[in-house]
């Protein structure tokens, strides 16, 4: 008895830790939908409209280079393991279809939320979380401003508008790291290369990879806001609550991730 | 409780008989160490009350509690005939607006210059032009002699700063009710005058009612209409200045002229030193 209690009691700890923790996420979700649409209709309180442009430029101009150098690597990459094997089957050609199809389906919004998360999870976590230890929150809430409507709503929402726009961009670049190897180091002929990707991409691909990227950038952008929201302990805890929002957020995107790829393998 | 001292009317004392705070058996405990143990407290609409005690006696956590920040353990708070912790979000909005709060540290918005922190009070909670905000910040900005650093960011200037356009924007909304905390802390001393004469000011010319927490005693006498003293989570002293000057409470005394010897212990431990050092 004992020995069963030693080894469940920990489990169920971090089972009742981790749903305190997602209701949590989804409170704040629904705070941040309610303050999206309902709030402003109700005449409570409007977008922060200038904010949100801020965030949205924030967010994607600043971190595009970065997700451009990425991505045309991830294709590189891709190209050549696709080759690999491809080559003895002696169908290299295919490096096209395969690369064109990963990469909008999944490489593309996957590495963009990985980039973002790095990038601009970490920046509002350690905006928000340093707003609380200044007492910045406290000052917001006080002053009848409420904070999940000033701060979370116009970072969510640039994350929404944004995601799906930079994984786009991306794809295309991871497309054109791939063309990159085919054409000039494999020997696919560039016409041959270009029809092969389009050829093999339908409509419901490019769909799947925008839902993903609007997912994740929900995510990202959420797990960000409610690390900073629950920062205690000064600096320090500054810097704890952004290590903990990238780490999180990766697990999150990664798992999020494998249950859309499996909806979408059975059901589109 | 006390009425109006002569001394506080002869500075023009703009105190009445409305209560605009009820503090009723406060507290408060964090992780079950209790910081508030049962204060009890009233504030009259006019009035300047002066929230003193050591530091670390829970000043701050009382002024906390009593704009709805923190929740009490038990007890309550009656602001403006509403009772705070049975309110909701939008009830809590709505009084919010009629009162204003300086923080101890300023909590200035970062991201924001010092015109943008004051004017935006003004631009969420009123429809006034873009062109009367600008002036209204202005005037708030000249209250406290900041006009000309309008469009720097808080990094760019110094704590006192801060500070004053912390009550600048405590004042956009030309509140009922102004929380000071600790208003003279990280002041020179002619600016912590300026602040004091400006708190008086307030009061005396528009009836504003103050609650400033301080431990700075010079200052709590000058701006004071009625002092009450904290001491181990309780109000242990309550009276005009001038009683409190005069009276012959040793806790009191050695409070106000800071003598190191007392019945205030240096030390707050509750275990015993010797037990401490050998467990
Ligand atoms: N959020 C918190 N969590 C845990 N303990 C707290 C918290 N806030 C305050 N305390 C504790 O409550 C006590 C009172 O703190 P408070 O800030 O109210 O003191 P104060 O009288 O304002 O002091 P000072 O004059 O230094 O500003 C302190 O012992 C502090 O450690
Ligand atoms: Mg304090």
């Amino acid at each position: 008895m004992r020995v069963l209690r030693a080894a469940f009691e920990p489990i169920g700890r971090s089972t009742l830790a981790l749903l305190e923790y997602l209701g949590g996420l989804a409170l704040l979700l629904w705070d941040g939908v309610w303050w999206m649409v309902v709030g402003p209709l109700r005449g409570k309180g409007r977008i922060r409209r200038e904010e949100s442009f801020f965030q949205m430029r924030r967010l994607g101009i600043d971190s595009l280079g970065i997700v451009a150098l990425v991505i045309f690597f991830v294709g590189v990459i891709l190209a050549f393991q696709m080759a690999y094997v491809l080559k003895t089957l002696g169908v290299t050609e295919y490096v096209a279809n395969i690369t064109g199809v990963a990469m909008t389906r999944e490489m593309a919004p996957l590495l963009v939320a990985m980039v973002m998360t790095g990038f601009s999870g970490a920046a509002i976590t350690a905006e928000i979380g340093t707003m609380v230890v200044s007492e910045e929150v406290l000052a917001l809430e006080t002053s009848a401003l409420n904070p999940v409507r000033f701060l979370v709503v116009p970072r969510v929402l640039a994350s929404m508008v944004i995601m799906p726009f930079v994984s786009l961009v991306a794809t295309y670049i991871g497309i054109a790291g791939g063309f990159f190897v085919g054409n000039a180091l494999l020997g696919i002929e560039a016409e041959k290369y270009l029809s092969r990707t389009l050829d093999s991409l339908k409509y419901k691909d490019i769909f799947t990879g925008l839902v993903k990227a609007e997912a994740f950038g929900v995510l990202v952008a959420l797990i960000a806001c409610h690390e900073g929201f629950h920062v205690t302990g000064g600096a320090e805890g500054v810097g704890r609550a952004t290590t903990n929002a990238v780490v999180r957020s990766i697990v999150a995107i990664i798992v999020c991730d494998a249950l859309f790829t499996a909806f979408f393998y059975y059901f589109l | 409780m006390t009425p109006p001292s002569t001394e506080a009317r002869a500075r023009g004392s703009r105190r009445t008989d409305e209560v605009v705070i009820e503090v009723k058996d406060l507290h408060v405990a964090f992780d079950g160490r209790p910081v508030l143990a049962g204060v009890d407290l009233r504030v009259y609409r006019g009035e300047t009350l002066v929230i003193m005690g050591g530091s670390g006696c829970g000043k701050s956590t009382l002024l906390r509690t009593m704009i709805g920040a923190l929740r009490p353990n038990r007890g309550k708070v009656v602001l403006l005939g509403k009772d705070l912790h049975a309110l909701d979000e939008d009830g809590l909005d709505a009084l919010r607006k009629r009162f204003g709060i300086l923080f101890q540290s300023g909590a200035l918005y970062n991201s924001m210059t010092v015109g943008e922190n004051v004017a935006l009070p003004l631009r969420e909670h009123t429809s006034l032009d873009e062109a009367i905000i600008r002036i209204m910040v202005k005037m708030k900005l000249e209250l406290v002699g900041l006009r000309d650093f309008e469009s720097l960011v808080p990094s760019q200037i110094s704590g006192g700063m801060r500070k004053r356009v912390g009550l600048a924007r405590a004042l956009a909304l030309d509140p009922e009710i102004i929380f000071y905390d600790e208003p003279g802390a990280g002041l020179d001393p002619v600016v912590a005058g300026v602040i004091d004469k400006l708190i008086a000011d307030l009061s005396r010319k528009l009836g504003v009612t103050s609650i400033v927490v301080t431990h700075e005693m010079g200052s709590a006498f000058r701006v004071a209409d009625r002092m009450v003293m904290l001491y181990e989570g309780r109000v242990v002293a309550e009276g005009p200045p001038e009683a409190i000057r005069a009276t012959a409470d040793p806790l009191v005394r050695q409070f106000i002229h800071g003598e190191p010897d007392g019945p205030i212990p240096l030390r707050r431990s509750k275990t015993d030193y010797a037990e401490d050092l050998l467990a």
